[in-house]
């Protein structure tokens, strides 16, 4: 005997085999009647933590693809303080700052690779203005690969709902 | 060439044509029940995506798999590689041409056809490609042979798992023949013939040979299992352990080949399973015995419902039961089926002859009457016995490990 092989005393007597099937056959054809549990995904989707859609709903703390909020004009929130970048442990926020004639700042150029964002959320912790998000959204084909680095025009048009994220003080979202 | 010889031609073709396209068609929509079944008993819902409930799903599968690219693994054998589907393939079709699928019809015409001269039929057409006198028998030579085709398969692939899994199949479709043609004698015994249309006859004057002959019928479809290499016989497939078997090696249209032949071999099984102990297009009540064309149909559409009770029957024992141990399959083919079968016809010989020469009972319902009770209560031995687990033992292993290592004692 190999050391430390364990063999299981199996009964030999005392156990069903031709019962345990028929139980085993009448339990999957019982199966066959229940409701079936798979979702049709491109007509059921999960969209969110209150979709009605019970154990498909996705949590609120999801952290998707990102989102820019916009003010009442139209125009981002983002003031190009330059934290994003700074934060963002992948490298993959870049900003260019610009001034308007008010000395407002705003962002000239600002693109996330989604290639290479980990979804950590940081981006939405540290922004003072809260415009740039991570987002409740899953659904992220495209045709090529350049169309995954997202520019602020695309950031805005985003529609999809932002992640709460994780709140320390109220761990479990009450 | 006589008038009735092309007249015979004819019907034959047109048979053979009919019964091809419906075992093909049939056996492409088998692939989509099979996964319909497995989905709705794990509670999903099956491919449901192209065609109308997926029903196109085999016609999407069957593209998919001419357009794949044929693969032909290093140091193969180039010729046997190819030639294996086929030859598992063949032998699988060959078998839908013997079994009878509806009551005989009569067809009568005389008509001539320019140059191809005159065709004449009179009388009952048997709804069966080739009404063979030596029925079950052919069966059995051709089923065997699709072994050829798996074992070839697995050597030529020049791969370990493929090797593995066509010697698994040799030796089990070999173990289960046997049983399964034991198991088969019992019948002949009964009708006396071993010809699919006496046997279906004599089941319509008596009673279906699954009454009197239950143990029979049990050992038939337990072989029959393990002769489709389905689980939970399936052995030399069992993707745990050799990936894929035999047809590991292979791609596109030569796996489907494999994969055609595994449910036209599902299709006979469950085809003679009905034949053979459920009157094959037997409608019990005497209600099939008024000829014509509308007893055809209704025969035809009686015998279609009972082989897709039993090939789903198939199915749901593959959904249920897990994969045997291959030491278990083997024990199960020659300690348990094979005694039992060689014993049952022994009590088959005796209870006949005690029925029709020391009772003096002829008729042939009563006889079958005495045997079904007869049987009940070898049934009830046999299962019981089964069931108590004194045939098929969990473990090998019954004595303790001769050597104790030091130590353990003490704790």
């Amino acid at each position: 005997m190999a050391i430390g092989v364990k063999v299981l005393k199996r009964p030999d007597r005392s156990v069903s085999y031709v019962r345990a099937t028929l139980k085993g056959m009448a339990l999957t054809f019982k199966h066959m009647f229940e409701p079936k549990v798979t979702m049709q995904y491109p007509e059921e989707k999960s969209t969110g933590p209150d979709n009605g859609m019970g154990p498909w709903s996705i949590s609120d703390r999801w952290r998707g693809t990102h989102r820019m909020l916009t003010d009442e004009q139209g125009r981002s929130k983002c003031v190009a303080c330059g934290l994003c970048p700074q934060i963002c442990p992948a490298n993959c926020i870049k900003l260019v700052p610009g001034e308007d004639e008010q000395g407002n700042r705003y962002p000239l150029i600002y693109e996330i690779d989604e290639f290479r964002c980990v979804f950590c959320g940081y981006c939405q912790e540290v922004c003072p203005e809260e415009a740039i998000h991570v987002g409740v959204h899953f659904e992220n084909s495209e045709y090529t690969r350049d169309r995954f680095v997202y520019d602020l025009e695309r950031l805005q048009a985003q529609t999809h709902p932002v992640s709460t994220l994780w709140d320390p003080s109220d761990p479990r979202g009450e | 060439m006589t008038p009735e010889m092309k007249g015979f031609l004819l019907l034959s073709v047109i048979k053979m044509l009919l019964v091809f396209t419906v075992t093909m068609i049939g056996v492409a929509l088998l692939t989509l029940m099979e996964r319909k079944v497995s989905a709705w008993m794990q509670n999903r819902r099956g491919p449901n995506r192209v065609g109308w409930a997926g029903l196109l799903q085999p016609a999407a599968d069957g593209l998919k798999n001419i357009l794949k690219e044929e693969t032909f693994p290093a140091q193969a054998s180039r010729i046997l590689f190819i030639l294996a589907p086929a030859m598992s393939f063949v032998p699988a079709l060959l078998l839908s041409a013997v079994i009878p699928f509806a009551a005989p019809l009569p067809v009568d015409f005389d008509f001539t056809l320019g140059p191809l001269g005159r065709f004449v039929h009179h009388g009952l057409m048997p709804m069966v490609v080739a009404d063979l006198p030596i029925g079950f028998l052919f069966v059995l030579a051709i089923s065997s042979l699709g072994v050829y085709g798996i074992a070839l398969a697995g050597w030529a692939s020049n791969s370990k798992y493929a090797l593995l899994g066509g010697l698994r199949a040799c030796a089990q479709m070999v173990s289960y023949e046997v049983a399964m043609g034991l198991s088969l004698i019992p019948v002949l015994l009964m009708s006396g013939s071993v010809s699919f249309s006496s046997i279906i006859a004599q089941q319509q004057t008596g009673l279906w040979y699954v009454a009197p002959l239950s143990i029979s019928f049990f050992i038939f479809l337990v072989s029959g299992f393990a002769e489709t290499n389905r689980l939970p016989f399936d052995l030399p497939e069992a993707e745990s352990e050799l990936i894929a078997g035999y047809h590991t090696e292979y791609s596109a249209m030569k796996f489907s080949f494999f994969f055609i032949a595994e449910y036209a071999n599902v299709v006979t099984v469950s085809a003679m399973v009905t034949t053979l102990f459920f009157g094959g297009w037997d409608i019990p009540g005497g209600w099939d015995q008024q000829g014509g064309l509308l007893q055809t149909l209704a025969t035809g559409a009686v015998f279609f419902l009972k082989v897709m009770f039993w090939i789903f029957v198939v199915m749901w024992i593959r959904w249920t039961l897990p994969r045997f141990r291959y030491d278990q399959l083997m024990a199960l083919g020659w300690k348990v089926l094979m005694p039992i079968a060689l014993a049952y016809i022994m009590v088959v010989c005796t209870t006949i002859y005690v029925i029709e020469h020391v009772m003096g009972i002829t008729e042939p319902r009563r006889e079958s009457l005495i045997l079904f009770g007869v049987n009940i209560v070898l049934a009830f031995l046999i299962f019981g016995l089964l069931d108590s687990g004194i045939f098929i033992k969990g473990s090998i292993r019954t004595r303790e490990p001769a050597v104790q290592r030091p130590g353990r004692a003490a704790a």
